[in-house]
């Protein structure tokens, strides 16, 4: 945590932790029959509960968005760069929750949490968990927090995809909907690399089918080129050409399979500071949410019959060099959104960094962002 | 609403739209047109932008706006799903002005267009008295640094109409004061700084 903390900072936070008790009905016709949820907030919620906003994380982040959980903490939330006090998601105006997915890794029940039947870990018992269902443990914790109605659900990537599934599921629950650097649904090219990902893990000698608690081990390699081909994806190639080109680390070739180019130092840095810190049974069921997400499966493929529930106002945004969920994969949302005569704005951000930009502080991209969240505030009740 | 009065030629569009009516404006620019017609006449509706910097102040005046270029077409929007399609001081910026008068009918039930008369007195003396490209009050910009691509006048305009079997429902010409007396209801074509047409499929 940096000394003095800057004044947009929330500053040291803790999560909790809700344990549920009532059932969940899981898409894939499994149950959980008890189950926690951590869960960061920021801000003060309004007497009239009216200035909540939930923020749906993405495919490895969690609950904590924002701020430290200890003065020694090196790094914040992973968007501690919209989340603040006179942020672009202020907390002086809102009231911010997040909450660590089903399924994950960081204190939500998971596939490493003891699973009650067996007194073990699930591992690969753990049922799979759909973007419905996260929406619906969300809508939970919503009764919980005594929120009936979300000022904006707010999310990036897979988050924005979540924030989608609550338009349709939960029509009067929200105001406000923002999906950033999102899709409608995966195309086969999104799910080939997600199985890429999946069949490293799984084919690593240590993942012991799931069960590697068991063994004291887990699957270090495979996770680890998961994640080394996801941050490819992450990035677009005129990002890694300006951040990497083909520099060499010690300025000459020399022949061996050590790292010699800057990018696979970045790669092999990104890919061992997420082993030991995030579970792979849970990296393979998120990109399996991400994989099943079709929200206009159940409508014979029309999105905009399957967002004919929605009433919230819509913001979408999108960045040029994202090639994961490019700007064309949002203009479909925004048709979808305008074809059911839906409130909607949608902002095409000029960026090269890529799907990551999201995360990033990139000036057209706050205007536009904090130009909504401004009206979002001035519309509270 | 002080800066429609700016644009005059925006308050003389609110004018030809109906109330409770549904409104696609293409270049809305900081969306001052359906910010007016959503408080004067319950219209509702999107604006298609370009401009980086018109979005954040179309999100500001509670303007649904869409960031687009509208030389890539209107594919996104079905037939007929809106009562008007506007089309203000952009037609001759556009690169195939044709193609986007076609789309714009078949996703409104009418349209509605301004751009600036190439046919008014001032352009024609500089060209051919003086022998040079136009620069005049409605079209500033010098011919190598111009947005301005396909540049016509009323009688142009009102041709490609007849052409395209589009049937013209209201006309009007006016000058830089956006008056329309009655030398521009007489010549409109030599007197109009800038055109307005309200048309719909003949």
């Amino acid at each position: 945590m940096p000394d003095p903390l800057p004044p947009d900072s929330v500053g040291l936070v803790a999560p909790q932790t809700h344990h549920f008790t009532e059932p969940l009905k899981l898409s894939s016709g499994g149950v959980l029959p008890e189950y926690d949820l951590v869960y960061e907030t920021y801000g003060t919620l309004n007497p009239g509960r009216s200035n909540a906003i939930l923020v749906c994380h993405a495919l490895s982040s969690n609950h904590h968005v924002a701020g430290y959980h200890s003065p020694d903490d090196r790094k914040p939330g992973w968007w501690e760069n919209f989340v603040g006090p006179g942020k672009t998601i202020d907390t002086r105006r809102f009231f911010v929750v997040c909450c660590n997915n089903l399924g994950g890794c960081f204190g939500s029940t998971g596939p490493a949490s003891i699973n009650p039947a067996t007194g073990k870990p699930y591992g690969p018992d753990f049922p799979i968990v759909t973007v419905r269902d996260w929406v619906e443990s969300q809508a939970r914790l919503s009764d919980v927090l005594g929120i009936e109605r979300w000022a904006a659900v707010v999310g990036g990537s897979l988050g924005g995809m979540q924030v989608l599934q609550w338009a349709i599921d939960y029509s009067a629950r929200l105001a406000h909907a923002v999906v950033i650097a999102a899709a409608p649904k995966l195309t086969a090219q999104n799910i080939a690399f997600n199985e890429v990902a999946r069949q490293a893990i799984r084919s690593d000698p240590d993942f012991h089918e799931g069960r590697y608690y068991e063994y004291g081990t887990e699957p270090r390699r495979g996770l680890r080129i998961a994640r080394m081909l996801g941050h490819i994806t992450y990035l677009s190639d005129d990002i890694m050409a300006e951040k990497f080109g083909r520099d060499l680390r010690a300025g000459r070739i020399n022949f061996d399979y050590n790292v010699e180019f800057q990018v696979e130092s970045y790669l092999r840095y990104q890919a061992d500071s997420f082993v030991g810190k995030f579970d792979a049974n849970t990296y393979l069921l998120m990109t399996k949410a991400l994989d099943y997400f079709d929200p206009a499966e159940r409508t014979g493929g029309d999105l905009a019959r399957a967002l004919a529930p929605a009433r919230a106002d819509f913001l979408v945004v999108s960045f040029t060099s994202d090639w994961r969920f490019a700007p064309a994969r949002s203009r479909e949302i925004v048709k979808a959104l305008h074809d059911n005569d839906l409130n909607v704005s949608y902002a095409e951000i000029r960026a090269a960094q890529g799907h990551d930009a999201f995360l990033m502080r990139i000036p057209q991209y706050l205007e536009v962002f904090g130009a909504y969240m401004n009206r979002v505030a001035e519309a509270l009740p | 609403m002080t800066r429609l009065a700016e644009r005059p030629d925006l308050s003389i569009i609110a004018e030809w739209i109906a109330p409770r009516t549904r409104v696609l404006d293409l270049g809305c620019g900081d969306g001052e047109l359906l910010q007016h017609l959503a408080r004067r006449k319950q219209v509702s509706g999107y604006g298609i932008e370009i401009d980086d910097e018109h979005i954040p102040e179309c999100i500001r005046a509670g303007v649904n706006v869409i960031q687009m270029d509208l030389d890539a077409g209107l594919s996104e929007f079905d037939d007929d799903s809106f009562d008007y399609v506007v089309l203000s001081l952009t037609l001759q910026a556009m690169r195939y002005p044709r193609r986007l008068l076609e789309e714009m009918l078949r996703v409104g039930r009418q349209g509605i267009v301004t751009f600036p008369n190439f046919g008014h007195w001032s352009a024609r003396v500089q060209l051919a008295l003086r022998g040079r490209m136009p620069v005049t009050r409605a079209l500033p910009s010098t011919w190598y640094d111009t947005p301005n691509i396909h540049l016509c006048t009323l009688k142009d305009f009102e041709s490609l109409c007849r052409e395209m079997g589009i049937h013209v429902l209201e006309k009007r010409a006016v000058d830089h004061r956006h008056k329309s007396g009655l030398g521009l209801r007489l010549l409109p074509n030599l007197l109009g700084e800038i055109a307005l047409y309200r048309f719909r499929r003949g």
